[in-house]
């Protein structure tokens, strides 16, 4: 085999997980609120605000795990204006969500304003510079992918795999999922069915601002208007292309991450293809991360198997008194 | 303690107080936040109300947002109608612009009184039939029709991306990737300055409130809103009336496509909406599917997309505030919901309890 083909997929494995990795933090935060029932369309503006607190945050304290914090809470504080509505005051869950994305952006936006014009500072840029895991990174092909990156990518793969281990190995993890399935039966059981929707739906938000704070301080280091460009919704359709589940979370996010790095790869190039010239538009491109999830939206339709399915009570509210 | 209880309906009147109440309290919170972003809020406002109705040329640009925005609104009404949780009044906003654009460029030596309708027509049924796709799935395999329609409304976008980058590239536009221009004869006729395009929306208020209020398809739609088992025991062909309403749904959609394009831009672009088929769905819900009071909602939100836009030409404010306000407002309406329903009550009975335990 060609020794230079399995480098240079290595090398574009690895862009596809930097490129993946704020997906894989939204779809994150998107699977720990749907296992509690709740369907928050607000991942979006919940990244933007996370981008935009992480970014201003790192460039005037120059702290990285400050930025990254603060991006977190950011996007909780926009998660909790989506859990007050929907979960204490039992609102339209799909209409919330929207509308959290239309704040979230808006208001990021709009700090935003002040943050084009500054720059991070160089002990940010150090702090999240790749590192190499001594032996592991020179596995072939997989490699540079998962062991030669900043440590926010690796941090993304731990929570996916924490994120698992709780969700199909412990006590907590399954009442989440019981919330999810049938509040009611939770509520019998015990479980404070509203207390767990809360903190889950907090959690996500801290991940998807987490993943905001990935892409402006990481990935793009700079600020622009509107940064997480969609996104948003990528995760919201990956966190059903992964079936709910963290660990098909990561192979998604990257996957899709590859998706898009193939449209920056191949912008203008031409091949051709038994005798055909052949343009491969990156706008085509683009289109495939929602055309797979349809596609799998509809496979999870036909096969009608049991952990196909979404959670039980999906984006509906629960009231004690109507059980 | 307090606990909370669920109430009987509530009258219409006190319901209308109680909306009246959420929209008061959540303008005094933008305010705040105005404030606390650092402007002065009440200059803000005004602004704003000036901005957006201060003069013909200012009402004439708030009539030209309200318009798309008022037929997307009653596109999604009908699906909603029926419970269909159509969120692709984005995608088929643009694939009504696709669908016009066919023919303008296809037909373009067409004169404008055939041109025009035929353009419309395109646009009714190239967003209609990209509605109809997640009806499809959604009558034969249930699949969830809110997330294929979201997933649809970035592919019609990709699309018109694609045709603005590649077949549809304006080359008269050296190096800069622009669609070409519709030809003249294809742009909307104008009265007083301002494209017809509100005459329309307003005639299919008129035929939207008719269909749904004294319609045989309006009757079965909201049946079957209410509840599709009922509707299949009355024997209502189910399936067909799924396809038409979504089919009326999408094909309105379009025609908001087809209007912004013919109207305004004279061409298509990515941008063409600017979100507004997202901003449809929360006018949609705010005015209760009501055709009528949709105006008003409409228009309102108009104004404050107008008046954001004027705040930032004036005051240097980021006409993203206007996004920010809408936020907060929706807040308090969706938060406000809640005691139309329930209502909090003193619990006494907690009280009694621990008597009966001492006892």
């Amino acid at each position: 085999m060609d020794i230079g083909w399995i480098a240079a997929a290595a090398m574009f494995l690895q862009l596809a997980a930097q490129c993946g990795t704020p997906l894989l933090f939204g779809t994150l935060g998107g699977i720990l609120g749907e296992k509690a029932g709740n369907l928050n369309l607000g991942v979006e503006g919940m990244m933007m605000m996370g981008a935009v607190t992480g970014y201003y945050v790192a460039a005037v304290s120059g702290h990285p795990v400050l930025a990254a914090l603060a991006g977190g809470l950011a996007g909780s504080l926009g998660a909790l204006l989506y859990a007050v509505i929907t979960v204490t005051l039992q609102g339209n869950q799909t209409v919330t969500g929207l509308t959290l994305t239309i704040f979230g952006c808006g208001i990021a936006n709009y700090i935003g304003k002040g943050c084009t014009s500054m720059t991070l500072p160089a002990t940010i840029r150090s702090f999240y510079a790749p590192i190499s895991v001594p032996g592991l990174s020179k596995l072939p092909l997989v490699g540079k992918m998962l062991f030669e990156q900043s440590n926010f990518v690796m941090l993304g793969i731990l929570l996916a795999i924490l994120i698992w281990i709780y969700f199909n190995k412990t006590r907590a993890g399954l009442n989440v999922r019981m919330v999810g399935e049938n509040p009611g039966a939770a509520d019998a059981c015990g479980i404070h069915v509203n207390l767990v929707k809360y903190l889950h739906l907090l959690a996500g938000g801290f991940l998807c601002g987490l993943g905001g704070t990935y892409l402006s301080v990481v990935y793009i280091t700079r600020w622009q208007n509107d940064l997480v460009a969609g996104l948003g919704w990528i995760a919201v359709a990956l966190v059903i292309f992964a079936i709910w589940n963290p660990i098909r979370a990561i192979f998604g996010g990257y996957l899709f991450g590859a998706l898009r790095s193939i449209g920056l790869v191949l912008q203008n190039t031409r091949m051709t293809f038994l005798g055909h010239e052949i343009r491969l538009d990156p706008q085509l491109l683009d289109m495939l991360p929602y055309l797979m999830t349809i596609l799998v939206l509809v496979l999870m339709g036909v096969q009608k198997k049991k952990e196909y399915q979404p959670p039980g009570w999906l984006s509906r509210s629960y009231y004690r008194e109507d059980r | 303690m307090f606990k909370i209880i669920k109430r009987p309906p509530l009258a219409e009147g006190r319901m209308f107080v109680l909306r009246i109440l959420a929209v008061v309290f959540a303008i005094g919170a933008s305010m705040a936040i105005i404030a606390l972003l650092g402007h002065d809020p009440f200059k803000v406002m005004l602004e704003m109300i000036r901005g957006s109705v201060g003069s013909a040329y200012r009402i004439k640009e708030t009539i030209n947002k309200m318009v798309p925005l008022l037929t997307l609104s009653l596109g999604v009404c009908v699906a909603y109608k029926m419970k269909f949780w159509n969120i692709g009044a984005e995608g088929q906003f643009y694939m009504g612009a696709y669908g016009a654009g066919l023919v303008a460029f296809n037909f373009s030596h067409l004169p404008s009184y055939l041109l025009l309708p035929a353009m419309f027509a395109a646009g009714i049924l190239t967003g209609g039939l990209w509605a109809l796709i997640p009806a499809l799935l959604k009558a034969k395999w249930e699949t969830s029709e809110t997330l294929v329609t979201l997933m649809l409304n970035y592919v019609a976008i990709r699309w018109v991306t694609y045709l603005q980058y590649g077949p549809w590239r304006d080359p008269k536009a050296a190096g800069l990737p622009r669609m070409m221009h519709f030809p003249e004869t294809a742009d909307l006729p104008k009265i007083g300055g301002i494209h017809i395009g509100w005459i329309i929306a307003l005639f299919l208020v008129i035929v939207i409130y008719f269909l749904i209020r004294y319609s045989k398809l309006g009757y079965e739609i909201t049946v079957m809103g209410e509840n599709p088992r009922t509707a299949e025991y009355a024997g209502m062909n189910t399936f067909r009336i799924l396809l038409v309403a979504i089919m009326i749904s999408g094909g309105i959609c379009g025609i908001a496509g087809v209007i912004q394009a013919t109207g305004l831009e004279h061409s298509i672009s990515p941008v063409l909406s600017s979100g507004l088929g997202f901003t449809a769905i929360i006018t949609a819900w705010l005015s209760k599917l009501q055709p009528v009071t949709l105006v008003s909602v409409s228009f309102l939100f108009a104004m404050m997309l107008q008046g954001g836009n004027y705040l930032q030409s004036v005051m240097k404010v980021p006409s993203d505030v206007a996004g920010v306000i809408q936020g907060v407002i929706l807040f308090f309406v969706l938060g406000s919901e809640f005691f139309t329903q329930y209502k909090i009550v003193r619990d006494k009975r907690q009280g009694e309890e621990t008597r009966k335990v001492g006892a």
